[in-house]
């Protein structure tokens, strides 16, 4: 499937998106998404994310990707030495290794300064996503409650899994049914979601688990869970419901070429989230 | 005045001083001596084998670099280039698996990136000893190494963010005392943009940029040209340590200042580091250049120009600028937080000149150093055990009682059995490029911007080559070309990494002529280029060598990524054609020679591999990608190890629960009862299965006839069961889900037993 590109883009401001210092940077394809590869012109209230580049980030270009030319809406990436998120609606913060991770996963990069910036945002309720390494920083600077161990067979695991749709009422859920089965790939180390009982008891009193692992039926088994986190959570939110983490990749699950569509629901959300909020 | 202790002590022939000496004019300096012996050592002189690889052909209207550079690099339209290349990392990984391996994909990494391309996917040919004992237990050496290998690719490659979408895995007690670990990388570049290692304009300055220099991998490049024996384990200081974070910032900071012209040239620090990088990009622009180590930025204190000169610390550039545009690069890797310094600078006198604070410590020519190193043509003999080996007596042998149990225990062999346990532990997603999963046929990645998609299929067979070196170069040229054809790409470019033991034995040398020869005679049949490539010599131990083994790299371009075909059928009441003999070998052993099933059932490893015949080669493989354009094959899958009841197998397991139902012709009346074996198990190359739906079963059957290839609709999709009949008598049947169980654990219950134990998981896992 051929994304929609300007001429004057040419094909390597896909393959490289936006880039820094003599970067090529290609027009905005804002309005525009593909539908089975077909361009399709819109109108729906624009929308833009904010895509967090930690030196070590590596899927900072699968959210780009996802956000910009699969939804066709506006993305930026910004640099995690910086303090502008550019007037983005959400803020994403994708996978990767943020600065090597050699010391504890994410424990550097809450102290970069972008994310005193997404501090700000996040208690203005602004939407904030964490994806993989993405979700460790949120834990690591106190955003989410909890850590992540090492997968309970101790590898690394790459492979699509399912999740369920616990809550609703989330920027990043709100476009799906409660109890939805969404089928997306993990890609962690370290993705075995831990805290202790009665922090996980008021989590889910509070109804902040937002994905839980489950088979394809939605039966949430210990054969479904694929790294041994504690009640088989995938996902969390916050108090507020505005910062979501989680250690599954929609992004890398938003079209059919990929192996599933089901991550798209989460971006769309947080766009339909957006949309109202601008209505109201 | 050299001692002849220190002469030899650097691996340099009597002969090879005398001609340093010559060059010199002088008597050289320890540090001289220390840069010619690490730059005339087989690792990178490629000495006994640089007059051979010039037998392979190396142009085609698609290529747009070929040997010579850090990489090759083919057109793949759009004005981008497809940038490819393979390269061995042994010797390390035997002495150290996990940072073995995980420099090993570092160093390809850096060759990639060098061009001016983006990596965008990662493969790896591994070879170990044997994985199980005569008693089928897991043989705990083996264990230990596959972990650390697997573990140390996923270290470095998930980090950095490449993902790593297929490769192939053997196991053969020839490897026991050498694995061998080959790394295959690939990445996009703008084709007018390809950067070169070159350093030309006299007074440009030189960057050093990355990781500090370290005491580590000093003299590795010797190491690598050397055999083992049990000292080997004293070798641990040269082998280096990886760093994936630091080369992601080189990584992004290199392309960043590649947008930029302010670039003259570029290289990477691997194999004799600073020595190599210096004097071959200097020796590529025709000039000198002149360094002073005392500016290079150390780990350790106290080292010497000798070391500073002759280290393999990983991570590390080497920059020539456009002078005047100094500032801009240096913005570029602030912003990364790299620092690059100013060691030195491109002269006009074509001289390698190395300062220690400004006193001259080396003073070499540039190109006879790099070029004038002498090449070898090594005597070969016909090897000894060849004739013998190549008999096979099958009247010696029974056949098995249950073909039924055999094809469930072929399919449970380590090299078919299901690698999930190896692929899962690699990011094989990330960059959302990857649009065939691995284990379903040849990688494949889309080119995001263009409809376009890139298969990638790496391949070899020691058993094959070590039984006839040129037919195993041959099959190995073949294969991964066919595979590729079967995802729906045509080939356009391959690279390769030859594996062998001591070029010095002339039975070794003869096993190494004979497989280029293979390899060229391939290439060229098929309209193949070679782009580039890799030499891996002196794998041997203890006076053991390996299964010759010639590994290649054949890359193939999709028109539209969206007809990508994997080995799976699709859906059931599908016809299922065999594209090619329906009796393997006809000409020959009936493709027993070699095989899998020898080898697994009757222990043994004998006979000639089946012969490729390139004119049906050639017409299959366009046959296939043909059908693919039109739509009008549902799925492909290549007949390899295990034989078509085997392939046709794994193209029902994980299928999502489709059976099938074959009924192949024969028996021919042979005597010697093995006749329903060879059409089960039989290895012959040039032979594929389809599926297609009914309405073009016919149109798929005569564009076969009128390509000159054989093809007869064999049986039907559907059902839970497998079943093959021979002239329609049942010879083996076997349920569905028996089979993905046997070969999703075949492998994982030697390298994971716990994992199989729980087999609830494993149900949902398939």
């Amino acid at each position: 499937m051929a994304p929609p590109v300007e001429p004057a883009a040419g094909v390597w401001g896909l393959i490289e998106d936006v880039r820094g210092i003599g970067g090529i940077r290609i027009p905005e394809a804002a309005g525009r998404t593909s539908s089975g590869g077909v361009p399709v012109w819109r109108r729906d209230p624009p929308m833009k994310f904010a895509i967090v580049q930690f030196p070590g980030s590596n899927c900072d270009h699968d959210a780009y990707h996802a956000a910009r030319h699969v939804l066709g809406r506006q993305a930026e990436f910004v640099w995690h030495k910086d303090t502008d998120l550019r007037g983005a609606d959400a803020v994403v913060l994708p996978g990767g290794f943020s600065y090597g991770d050699y010391l504890r996963t994410g424990a550097i990069a809450r102290f970069s300064p972008v994310m005193g910036r997404i501090r700000e945002f996040a208690d203005d309720g602004g939407p904030v996503i964490g994806i993989c390494n993405g979700f460790q920083v949120l834990l690591e600077a106190g955003f989410l409650e909890g850590a992540l161990l090492r997968n309970r067979r101790l590898k690394f695991l790459c492979r699509h899994v399912h999740v369920r749709v616990e809550e609703t009422d989330t920027p990043f859920s709100c476009g799906a049914s409660a109890g939805q089965v969404l089928r997306l790939p993990i890609a962690h180390g370290e993705g075995s979601y831990h805290a202790p009982p009665e922090t996980v008891d008021a989590l889910e009193a509070n109804r902040q688990v937002v994905f839980r692992y489950c088979d394809a039926e939605g039966a949430a088994t210990d054969a479904a869970n694929p790294n041994g986190s504690l009640r088989g959570i995938a996902g969390v939110c916050n108090r507020r419901r505005n910062v979501v983490g989680l250690m599954p990749h929609p992004e890398r699950a938003c079209e059919s070429a990929l192996g599933s569509e089901d991550g798209r629901v989460v971006l769309e959300s947080v766009v339909a989230a957006t949309a109202a909020a601008g209505a109201a | 005045m050299i001692e002849q202790a220190a002469i030899d002590a650097h691996g340099l022939s009597a002969e090879e001083y005398r001609r340093l000496v010559e060059i010199l004019g002088r008597e050289p300096t320890l540090t001289e001596l220390g840069i010619f012996s690490v730059m005339w050592s087989e690792h990178c002189s490629y000495k006994s084998s640089r007059r051979h690889l010039r037998r392979f052909p190396t142009d085609g209207p698609r290529v747009l670099q070929g040997p010579g550079e850090n990489a090759g690099a083919v057109d793949v339209g759009d004005g981008l280039a497809a940038v490819f290349k393979i390269e061995s990392h042994n010797h390390p990984s035997f002495i150290e698996p996990y940072q073995g391996a995980a420099t090993g994909v570092g160093g390809i990494i850096r060759d990639i990136f060098t061009m001016g391309a983006r990596p965008i996917a990662l493969l790896d040919s591994l070879r170990f000893g044997a994985l199980e004992d005569e008693l089928g237990r897991p043989t705990p050496e083996t264990v230990r190494l596959v972990d650390g290998v697997v573990a140390g690719i996923a270290g470095y490659g998930n980090s950095i963010g490449i993902p790593t979408v297929g490769g192939e895995v053997a196991f053969e007690p020839g490897y026991a005392g050498n694995p061998l670990v080959n790394v295959f990388c690939l990445g996009v570049a703008k084709a007018e943009r390809l950067a070169k290692g070159v350093a030309s304009g006299a007074g440009n300055p030189v960057y050093y940029v990355g990781a500090r220099t370290g005491r580590d991998g000093i003299h590795g490049a010797t190491m690598a040209s050397a055999e083992f024996d049990d000292s080997s384990a004293d070798n641990r200081p040269a082998v280096q340590v990886g760093d994936p974070f630091m080369e992601k910032l080189l990584l992004e900071a290199c392309l960043e200042v590649m947008e930029t012209d302010a670039l003259v040239g570029i290289q990477d620090m691997g194999a004799a580091g600073l020595t190599c990088s210096t004097c071959e990009m200097a020796a590529r622009g025709g000039t000198g250049i002149d360094v002073d180590v005392s500016r290079v930025p150390q780990r350790e204190t106290g080292m010497t120009p000798y070391e500073i000169m002759l280290s393999e610390s990983q991570e590390r550039m080497l920059l020539v600028v456009r002078r005047g545009r100094e500032a801009e690069v240096e913005r570029v890797f602030d912003k990364w937080d790299l620092h690059a310094v100013r060691i030195g600078e491109v002269t006009g006198d074509g001289l390698l000149r190395v300062r220690d604070r400004g006193r001259v410590v080396a003073e070499i020519p540039n190109r006879e150093l790099a070029d004038a190193a002498p090449l070898y043509d090594r005597p070969t003999r016909y090897p000894a055990y060849l004739d013998e080996a190549q008999q096979l007596d099958l009247s010696a042998l029974s056949v098995p009682p249950d073909l039924t149990r055999t094809w469930l225990d072929l399919l449970a062999a380590p090299a078919i059995a299901s690698k999930r346990w190896i692929y899962r532990q690699y990011d094989h997603m990330v960059r959302t490029n990857t649009v065939a999963l691995p284990g379903l046929g040849a990688a494949v990645v889309r080119i995001k911007g263009t409809g376009r998609a890139l298969a990638m299929s790496v391949d070899g067979n020691g058993r094959h080559a070590w039984l006839d070196p040129r037919e195993g170069g041959r099959l190995a040229v073949a294969e991964a070309a066919r595979n590729v054809a079967c995802a729906g790409a045509e080939p356009i470019g391959a690279t390769n990494c030859l594996n062998f033991g001591n070029p010095e034995r002339p039975d070794i040398m003869w096993q190494f002529v004979e497989a280029v020869d293979g390899i060229a005679e391939g290439c060229r049949a098929l309209g193949i280029p070679i782009t580039g490539g890799n030499v891996s010599l002196y794998n041997e131990t203890d006076g053991q060598a390996i299964d010759p083994t010639p590994v290649l790299g054949v890359v193939g371009l999709l028109e539209d990524a969206g007809r990508v075909l994997t080995r799976l059928f699709p859906a059931a009441g599908l016809d299922v054609v065999l594209l090619g003999d329906a009796v393997p070998d006809p000409a020959g052993a009936g493709g027993l020679g070699g095989s899998e099933y020898l080898k697994r059932v009757h222990g043994l490893v004998r006979g000639r591999p089946a012969a490729v015949d390139f004119d049906r080669e050639r017409a299959l493989q366009r046959l296939v990608v043909d059908a693919a354009r039109r739509g009008m094959v549902c799925s492909a899958h290549d007949c390899a190890e295990g034989g078509l009841a085997v392939a046709l197998a794994e193209c029902c397991i994980e299928s999502g629960g489709i059976g099938a139902r074959v009924d192949l012709p024969g028996p021919t009346a042979s005597n010697d009862g093995f006749d329903v074996v060879r059409a089960l198990f039989g290895e012959s190359p040039s032979r594929i299965i389809v599926s297609v739906t009914p309405a073009r079963g016919d149109e798929l059957l005569a564009r076969a006839r009128s390509a000159g290839v054989p093809a007869a609709a064999i049986g039907r999709t559907g059902g839970d069961r497998l079943t093959v009949s021979v002239a329609g008598d049942v010879v083996a049947d076997l349920a569905l889900k028996t089979a993905e169980h046997a070969w999703a654990t075949g492998l994982t219950r030697h390298l994971d037993p716990a994992a199989v134990e729980g087999s609830a998981s494993w149900e949902s896992a398939l």
